[in-house]
């Protein structure tokens, strides 16, 4: 009986605990989507906005979130693949390794004020980059890089060693396996590290909020300040400019996230139906 | 052929450094953050600045007493909402859903993880801060009749924290959950254990270490958490005392006040930075060693 009482108990906690996460989660995105999705119009995603954010739309935002998201990741997929590479097929494990190792660990919790100010310190005061988009994306490309390497050391383990073996045997090079044969077979799991990473970038606003200035001008060059959308939300609800604004472009963000979670999705259950 | 290997040894070097990038960006990080931030800690002294509970930035006081204490009490309360609420997640997904219910409740779970800090925030102040003001106090002033709030508290910040921190304690503690052998519940069953019993006191026991890492990567993400805190808890730099009081925490005053901030009160919002990098920096590594014990690397 007491057993009884215990299960019941166990399980009722459990469900809902666990319902009522799932409950939060469909509230967020619902409120917000309700609230946002009217106000998204063309005319919304296609002009500059008027009177900082009150009147117009999100243009140059769009824009200055698209730049640093392509510089973040263009800096830092290279780096983040070839570090992976490195771990996953190079290295053996020693000293140095297990470092280098922890040390990309620890640059995976670092949180985003830490690098904004660190993004203030060095690339926009010491290296004179001032505010600008070239300034947000570096900071920015080192804080997607852990995502980056990590997922794609985990495709790289997938491959079956007698991949490679079946490579080298025939002559090629330890470099051509990898080029040749290893990567090709992580595209996907290489891809979906990517998708993840503009999920980040698309969502991040402190490290921004130090480093890429803020202007709502449409940037024109690297070296331009600019805005991205979840720096634009927060400065419209701090300064309590305009409800409509901030929860349509909330709804926007949402949106993205949505998209860029279901492809990663999708992409890795495939890549798991395929093994 | 000689060629060749010349080659080869140079990708390699190569590959170093792509994988040695992130350890350099580390050490940048330390250096230029404490570069940056030392100054001002000594010169108003560390025990004054780590220990002083006034921060009055415009009456040159630095003690940062409120802010940690801002810090600790939004993230205590966000682990005490997040850590029963994420580990019966990871239960639930672990050991008593179908596999294709528990896809569908873990890409529910990495969609929570995928929503901007903003957006949180801008829920938080929109729909918990009212609620608080105008459902909690009138309840809360029954216990203290003087208690007063505007919503912005610690229990607004703390609340969706603990939201924000939930996908890293679920995924990690599930993961733990999941990666206990086999054995151990056949074992459990076999000597008449029911399904919870096992699960009660065989497979969270086995599991405890990657929970225990679980929850201290949330407390690290609670703690570094910016913009939804700086949103909802109020920022104000004074020692609370209730649960409904506001607070500014570590994160928050660095974000909010740099943009103003002349060359003093700069260097002393970069120690504040120092104090938020060291606490996480000895979480993290904290979280690995328990990890690597468990024999997974910590994972987010």
């Amino acid at each position: 009986m007491n057993r009884k009482l215990g299960d019941i108990s166990f399980y009722g906690i459990v469900l809902i605990l666990s319902l009522a996460t799932l409950a939060i989660l469909i509230v967020i995105i619902a409120y917000v989507m309700r609230q946002g999705l009217p106000h998204i119009s063309w005319e919304f995603l296609s002009q500059s906005p008027e009177h900082m954010g009150r009147e117009g739309g999100i243009l140059p935002i769009i824009v200055g979130t698209v730049f640093v998201t392509l510089l973040a990741l263009a800096i830092a997929t290279p780096i983040g693949v070839g570090a992976a590479v490195f771990f996953a097929e190079y290295s053996k494990e020693g000293r140095v390794v297990q470092v280098i190792r922890t040390f990309t660990e620890v640059l995976a919790g670092i949180p985003s004020i830490i690098f904004g100010l660190f993004g203030f310190a060095f690339f926009v005061v010491f290296m004179q980059m001032g505010w600008s988009i070239l300034s947000g994306g570096l900071s920015l490309s080192l804080m997607i890089l852990p995502t980056i390497i990590r997922s794609t050391e985990e495709s790289l383990k997938t491959v079956p060693l007698s991949y490679r073996e079946g490579s080298l045997s025939l002559g090629a090079t330890k470099w051509e396996t990898t080029v040749k044969v290893v990567l090709p077979c992580c595209r996907k799991g290489i891809l979906t590290g990517l998708i993840l990473g503009i999920g980040r970038a698309v969502g991040e606003t402190a490290v921004l909020y130090l480093t890429i200035g803020g202007s709502i001008r449409i940037p024109t060059s690297l070296f331009d300040p600019a805005r991205t959308m979840s720096m634009h939300m927060y400065m419209m609800t701090a300064e309590g400019i305009s409800r409509e604004k901030s929860f349509a472009t909330a709804a926007l963000l949402i949106v993205i996230i949505l998209i860029v979670n279901s492809i990663a999705n999708f992409i890795s259950n495939r890549m798991k139906g395929a093994q | 052929m000689r060629q060749n290997r010349f080659v080869e040894k140079s990708i390699e070097k190569l590959l170093f450094v792509a994988a040695a990038i992130a350890t350099i960006s580390v050490a940048l990080i330390t250096i230029f953050v404490f570069r940056s931030g030392l100054p001002a800690m000594s010169g108003y002294g560390f025990a004054n600045f780590l220990f002083g509970a006034d921060w009055s930035p415009g009456n040159g006081e630095y003690g940062i007493l409120a802010l940690t204490a801002g810090t600790l009490a939004v993230t205590f309360l966000a682990l005490l909402i997040g850590i029963p609420t994420g580990v019966c997640c990871a239960v639930f997904l672990a050991e008593i859903l179908p596999k294709r219910a528990a896809a569908v409740f873990k890409f529910a779970i990495e969609l929570l993880a995928g929503i901007p800090s903003v957006v949180y925030g801008f829920f938080g102040l929109i729909v918990i801060v009212p609620i608080i003001s105008e459902h909690v106090l009138p309840l809360w002033q029954r216990v203290n009749p003087d208690a007063q709030t505007t919503g912005l508290s610690i229990l607004a910040g703390g609340f969706i924290l603990a939201v924000m921190i939930l996908p890293t304690i679920v995924s990690i503690s599930e993961n733990a959950i999941s990666s206990v052998p086999q054995d151990y519940r056949e074992a459990s069953l076999a000597v008449g254990a029911n399904k919870r019993e096992t699960i009660v006191r065989v497979l969270i026991p086995a599991a405890k270490s990657g929970i225990l890492a679980s929850i201290i990567l949330g407390m690290g993400r609670a703690i570094g958490e910016t913009m939804a805190v700086m949103v909802l808890t109020g920022n104000v730099a004074m020692l609370p005392k209730g649960i409904l009081d506001p607070v500014a925490t570590l994160t928050g005053t660095i974000a909010m006040e740099m943009s103003y901030a002349g060359p003093t009160h700069q260097e002393a919002l970069f120690g504040v930075g120092i104090v938020l990098f060291v606490i996480i920096l000895i979480l993290n590594l904290a979280a690995q060693a328990i990890a690597r014990k468990m024999g997974a690397v910590g994972r987010e």
